[in-house]
């Protein structure tokens, strides 16, 4: 890469926010919302090794979307932060709002220092003992951080999928009822107009559930997640969609929806 | 050992400078890189008589899985340091430990062996098996060595339901260790600590294969009150205060621990029958 002769700090902030949001854009959805049990995690991702959402803490929980291998070392730094605080201080001195602030610092210190943003963003939600104390953090990959209420879109088509979610969101729904509302969020974008149906193998769901006894975070997959998805199938069948978002050199077209996952 | 090594090209100055460097799924490696002064460390206490000891665990398989036994007592020389110390632990969801030897650094070394496992389940997204954790746990004993010799041993027994078996009946497995890190499957029972010696001739007339869970809880029980019959750093069941063995059980189902009522019951049976058996 040649340097410019002048660059102003403005221009090239910009340009590393266009290449970042670019990157988040390419790949698809995950939805982080609150449910009457506490904190739902919805991402479509059809791989069940590669995981967008993880546990970080006994109420901690992690979701990402953006490049894969960018998201999985923050994964990573944030269960080695939680761990080695848990073993300092105690269990319960692990908190999201922490976790949230180190992945910010990071974040916004890759951005200004490192020739290439991390292509990622990130939430952080902490399950509490009602649903008033439940927290979702959002962190971009500048560095910006943002308490969210209700819930949280990122990824993909954001914003279209955020507008179906506060047309249909509720707060406290049961979670079967939660995750209908999720997946028929996530199924009306991508498919050129008409909705999508997203069945169980193209769905990674997980749950911090305050009726957990210790370690709230579980999976749910498999004969244990199709009953609970939503029973129509009126939607066109979707492609399922990978973990890591396409290589910049791939084919894609970023105007037309629905081509988004290359491959 | 410098900061640079670990974080290669990108140098990240915030707290999470350890934590993004790629390295192992072990917390202990982690931990000493990133903060080595939390690790069980170097004591400048004279070892022997100051230091609590003494103890006797058990461990034996039954036909759900296997059953682990600690007493409670924790001594200094001729004094009682402690009556209701817990050394027998869940160390993840089908596994136990028991500790005998300097009590503070074998509970130090019990937390971070727990979170050892949990840590590896959270970055892998799976389990280590049976043999993995037992050998994790030889080398933390092994770390300690140093220690050992100074007179600051930590002895642990290991216990486990092995989900990967292919015979759940026979998906019981005990580990026992000495201090170099030794690591020894054993068959059938085994016991650790200073009334070891006399829970084994416990064990060695009471247990069979094949035992359910009641019989399995009240072998292990006998085999502790026949220690701390013969052994004073082993405390046996104290009725009035109602201090019972810690025992746990690994099956199936995971760890649980069975419940105080259960143990007294059990307790009073004991003693019930010894009281016709004179010399028992």
């Amino acid at each position: 890469m040649t340097m410019p002769f002048y660059a102003s700090a403005e221009q090239i902030m910009r340009d590393r926010s266009e290449y970042a949001r670019k990157g988040i854009a390419r790949g698809r959805s995950v939805v982080v919302l609150t449910y009457a049990d506490g904190i739902l995690f919805v991402a479509e991702n059809a791989s069940s090794a590669l995981h967008k959402v993880s546990e970080i803490y006994d109420r901690i929980g992690f979701a990402a979307v953006g490049k894969y291998n960018e998201f999985e070392n923050m994964r990573v730094a944030g269960i080695r932060l939680a761990d080695l605080r848990g073993y300092s201080y105690d269990r319960r001195d692990v908190t999201a709002r922490a976790l949230g602030n180190a992945y910010a610092q990071t974040l916004g210190q890759i951005f200004t220092d490192q020739q290439k943003p991390y292509e990622v963003e990130l939430c952080v939600a902490e399950v509490g003992a009602t649903s008033d104390e439940d927290q979702m953090y959002r962190v971009s990959y500048d560095g910006t951080i943002v308490d969210e209420p209700d819930f949280l879109v990122m990824g993909g088509q954001a914003e279209a999928v955020t507008t179906e979610m506060r047309r249909t969101y509720q707060a406290g729904l049961p979670l079967a009822e939660a995750l209908a509302v999720t997946v028929r969020a996530l199924g009306s974008v991508g498919g050129n107009g008409s909705p999508r149906t997203l069945p169980a193998n193209q769905l990674e769901v997980a749950v911090l559930d305050r009726t957990r006894p210790s370690r709230k975070f579980k999976r749910i997959t498999g004969a244990a997640l199709s009953p609970l998805l939503p029973a129509d199938t009126a939607g066109r069948p979707a492609e399922p969609a990978p973990a890591d978002t396409p290589r910049h050199d791939a084919d894609d077209a970023p105007d037309s929806p629905g081509s988004a996952d290359g491959s | 050992m410098s900061i640079d090594r670990y974080t290669g090209a990108a140098a990240i100055q915030s707290m999470l400078r350890y934590a993004t460097s790629p390295g192992s799924s072990s917390f202990t490696d982690f931990l000493s890189a990133a903060a080595p002064d939390l690790l069980p460390r170097q004591r400048l206490l004279p070892a022997g008589e100051l230091a609590a000891h003494g103890t006797t665990i058990v461990a034996a398989s039954f036909i759900d899985g296997v059953i682990m036994a600690g007493d409670r007592r924790s001594t200094m020389g001729n004094l009682i340091a402690q009556r209701d110390m817990e050394k027998v632990f869940a160390s993840d969801e089908y596994s136990l430990v028991g500790i005998a030897g300097t009590a503070g650094l074998a509970v130090e070394i019990v937390r971070l062996y727990q979170v050892e496992l949990e840590h590896y389940e959270k970055i892998e997204g799976t389990h280590l098996t049976l043999d993995g954790k037992a050998n994790r746990l030889a080398t933390m004993i092994q770390g300690n060595l140093a220690m050992a010799m100074q007179g600051l041993a930590v002895v642990p027994l290991f216990a486990g339901f092995d989900i990967d078996a292919d015979d759940p009946a026979n998906a019981g497995r005990i580990y026992s260790f000495d201090p170099a890190g030794g690591r020894f499957p054993e068959r059938y029972y085994d016991s650790i600590g200073s009334g070891s010696l006399f829970a084994k001739g416990s064990l060695k007339k009471r247990w069979r294969p094949g035992l359910d869970r009641a019989g399995a809880i009240r072998v292990a029980v006998e085999a502790l009150y026949d220690a701390a019959d013969d052994d004073s750093a082993t405390g046996g069941p104290d009725l009035n205060r109602q201090i019972f063995p810690v025992v746990m059980l690994a099956t199936a189902e995971g760890t649980a621990r069975v419940g105080d009522s259960d143990l007294d019951t059990i307790v009073r049976a004991i003693l019930d029958e010894r009281r016709d058996q004179p010399g028992s």
